[in-house]
Parts: structure tokens; sequence; C-alpha cells
């Protein structure tokens, strides 16, 4: 199946009420063509499953000014004061996640696991209204697995057959959100004929991508 | 002591806590001002959880890489030796308890070891971003602050902001002194000698034992 599609045709499988993934830390190593181009269509009520709502200018945060989430799960919203303010103000709802319950969340929902038990979270707000497992006489929070319908990733470079490779501190939750989607579009800053990537140094199999936008060519 | 000041004198003696070989995670703000100080001699490896062991200092201007970037967004380098990974291993790192010590600051610590640093309801909303699987995760945990906001006791007997972790932290570190957090409750072990005794039991909120082998609290 042909894996490269346009930013158009990527940007038109995002529907008004999808639940969305994207993958990055603060801006680094997300699909900043994809975030542009969705905001240039507006599509609106979005739930975002994302590590955190970066800045008014970089990342899904340019989304948030944008206003277009509903809900937002999350670990971290303190560097987007725009995401802080639609808060307060009730105008999206947001999910604080701790961090390693996020990505293993996703990985559960990805990986066919119905849920993981951590000891992250006992005690605090997070708790609440989840289940506690009782493990060998210790306390365990059950976090059940997440899934979204469109997952947005980037890397450094794919094959056509969406292997992927990344640069620097930018794997974060690119590498497992695209299991956690339906259908999972990846940006890359390279994307190389099948054949010319090393299978040792592929970090992500092309089976978890769907579509491949080509971001150096964009 | 101006703020800066304070910063790096808390951060200076917090170094002194980390051992040659260590796996170190720091936090951001005051905390991340340790890694300056770390003892000549001393291995430690920085943890940073976007993604990478072997975090190094800030880059010159004309050698950052947007990839390569610490916790806060900075950006950062990475050391000989070190590794890159993805947020699962990142975190089956700290959560699994291979991480020798985190520094983290906070709002409010309590005598049992309970730790509010993640929100002030209606206020500060930040989110707690990995410092709850550090705190229940690192298997020392070290904080890093000043002893009192703006005059009000922030080691209380029982934190009133909603909680990041329970029963987590190990060892506080402030301008005034070393404060240990014990079964018996918070101890003093060592004192700044710009600070009186009294001057410290009144700027902190919840009984304070003071340690039969009290030393000064020393930097370089």
């Amino acid at each position: 199946m042909e894996k490269i599609i346009s930013l158009e045709e990527a940007v038109n499988l995002v529907r008004d009420g999808d639940t969305i993934m994207v993958g990055g830390f603060l801006a680094v190593g997300t699909p900043e063509h994809l975030i542009d181009a969705l905001i240039a269509k507006g599509v609106k009520d979005l739930t975002l499953i994302c590590n955190d709502t970066g800045f008014i200018d970089r990342g899904v945060g340019k989304m948030v000014v944008a206003k277009m989430f509903k809900k937002i799960f999350t670990s971290h919203v303190g560097t987007n004061k725009e995401t802080g303010r639609q808060m307060m103000e009730g105008e999206t709802e947001v999910v604080l996640v701790p961090q390693g319950t996020l990505i293993e969340q996703i990985r559960a929902g990805g990986f066919g696991l119905g849920g993981v038990l951590t000891k992250t979270g006992l005690g605090t707000l997070v708790e609440e209204g989840k289940q506690i497992v009782e493990i060998d006489g210790e306390p365990y929070l059950l976090e059940k697995p997440m899934r979204a319908n469109i997952a947005l990733l980037f890397a450094e470079k794919t094959d056509l057959s969406g292997n992927l490779t990344f640069h620097g501190a930018t794997r974060n939750f690119n590498t497992y959100m695209g299991a956690a989607a339906d259908i999972s579009i990846v940006e890359a800053g390279e994307v190389v004929p099948v054949g010319e990537m090393c299978p040792d140094e592929v970090v992500v199999p092309g089976v978890f991508v769907n579509y491949i936008v080509d971001g150096g060519a964009l | 002591m101006d703020k800066q000041q304070i910063q790096e004198f808390i951060a200076k003696r917090v170094a002194l806590e980390l051992k040659d070989g260590d796996l170190v995670n720091l936090g951001i703000g005051l905390p991340t001002l340790v890694a300056n100080f770390v003892p000549e001699g001393r291995k430690v490896l920085f943890q940073s959880e976007n993604g990478f062991i072997g975090l190094g200092p800030a880059p010159e201007a004309d050698q950052v890489d947007p990839c390569i970037a610490n916790a806060g967004a900075m950006p950062a380098t990475i050391v000989p030796g070190g590794s890159f990974f993805d947020s699962a291993m990142s975190f089956g790192i700290i959560r699994g308890g291979h991480v020798d010590a985190t520094v983290l600051g906070a709002l409010q610590v309590a005598e049992n070891g309970d730790i509010a640093n993640y929100m002030v309801p209606g206020k500060m909303v930040p989110g707690m971003g990995g410092a709850m699987d550090l705190l229940n995760g690192a298997k020392k945990v070290i904080v890093a602050m000043e002893h009192t906001a703006k005059g009000n006791p922030k080691l209380l007997k029982e934190c009133t902001l909603p909680l990041t972790a329970v029963n987590a932290v190990d060892l506080i570190v402030t301008e005034m002194g070393v404060i240990e957090v014990t079964a018996k409750g918070f101890v003093l072990i060592e004192r700044n000698p710009d600070y009186t005794l009294e001057q410290i039991i009144a700027a902190t909120g919840a009984d304070l034992i003071i340690s039969m082998n009290l030393k000064p609290m020393v930097v370089s």
C-alpha cells in the first residue's frame, strides 16, 4: 500500500470530534507542518492526548490558541498560559495525568493490554474514581488503556514502508502513539526508498504507520 | 544573601549528596543548578525525563540542536556515553527504581514526607509532568527549596495543597539548614551558621527535632 500522502490529504483524515494523539515533548519532536495544516483547515471539538500543551506559538499549543480542543489529557500545561486560561474559565476540560502513566496508558491501548498497574498517583487527586488493586499486599492504581482515532507523529527519517528512526530527544511519545490510534500519520524529516534503511536502525516498525507526509519536501 | 545566592547555596549543598556513579534526575528551576556544583572526582550522570541519560550543559549558541533539549525545553547537550530513548523507557527507568536520586522543588512538605508541588487550586495549575513518577520511583528524594514562601512556612505538619506524592521525601535542603524526614518527623542535621536555631524553628511549621550530631551547613 502506498503510504505517502500530501499534507492536504493528511489533514482531511481528521474529523470534527476526533480524539487525536500528538507526539512531542514541549514541541521537541512535534509534527509542526501537520499542526499548521490542521489549524488552517479548522477542525473543531477535538480531544487531545499529548504529553504537554506546548507553547502558544509552538507545538500543539498553537491548536489550543485556535480553540480546537474540547478536552485535553496531558501531564503539563504550565508552559502555555492559554491552556491555563481555558481550563480556569471552563472552556476546555483538562485532565492532568502523570507523565509515566500517560505513556503507559497509550502503550496499553496499542499493545492489547487491559490497563496498567502503577503506584504513581496513589494518595493524590489522580486516584479519584479509579480502582485500587492489591498485588501481593501492595496497592496499585489501575490505569486504563487509551486509544485515539488519529495519531500525528514526527520522525527524523522514514522509509516508504514507514519504518522510523529518530534523532536526539524526539522519540518521547512518537514511538507508541501509532500503535494506539486507528490511523497514524508520520511527518518525517526525510523519506528514503525501501531497502535504504538498515533494519538494525529501525526504532518503530512500519506496521504502526499508516501514512507518511514528507516533511522534508514542504 | 540575595535570591540568586540563596539558590546557589542550596544547590551547592544538594550537590554534596550526589555520589560517584549516581544516576540523578533534576527538576526545573533551582534543582537544575545542582549540575553545576557536582564535587570534582564524582561521576554523576543526569537523566532527563524527555528521553535521555547523559544530560550535559547548555550548548554554545552556534551549537544548538533543536532536537536536543532538556525537560524544560532549554537547549542541552548529551555527554559521551549518553543514550536517547522514548518516554516508556524513560519512565521505566524512573518508576522502576533505577534513578538513584531526584532533586525537586516543593510548595509544601509534611513531616511524614508528603509533598505538594504541582498545583495551587484556582491559581496555578501547571500539572505534575513527571514529578509523581519521580517521587514514587527514585531511590532518594531530595527537596531543594527556600525554607519559607513570603515568610510562611513550607515545612508543615500536614500539607494543605493537593499532594504530588505521599511519604516520599527523604531530605530537605534549604538556605537555613538540612532536614531529614524520619519516622519521628523533621530532624535538623545541619544548620546554616547565619541563622539561629530559634529562627529556624520559627520558620518551620511543624516540630523540628534537633539532631544530637547537629553540624554546621557548609559549602565551598
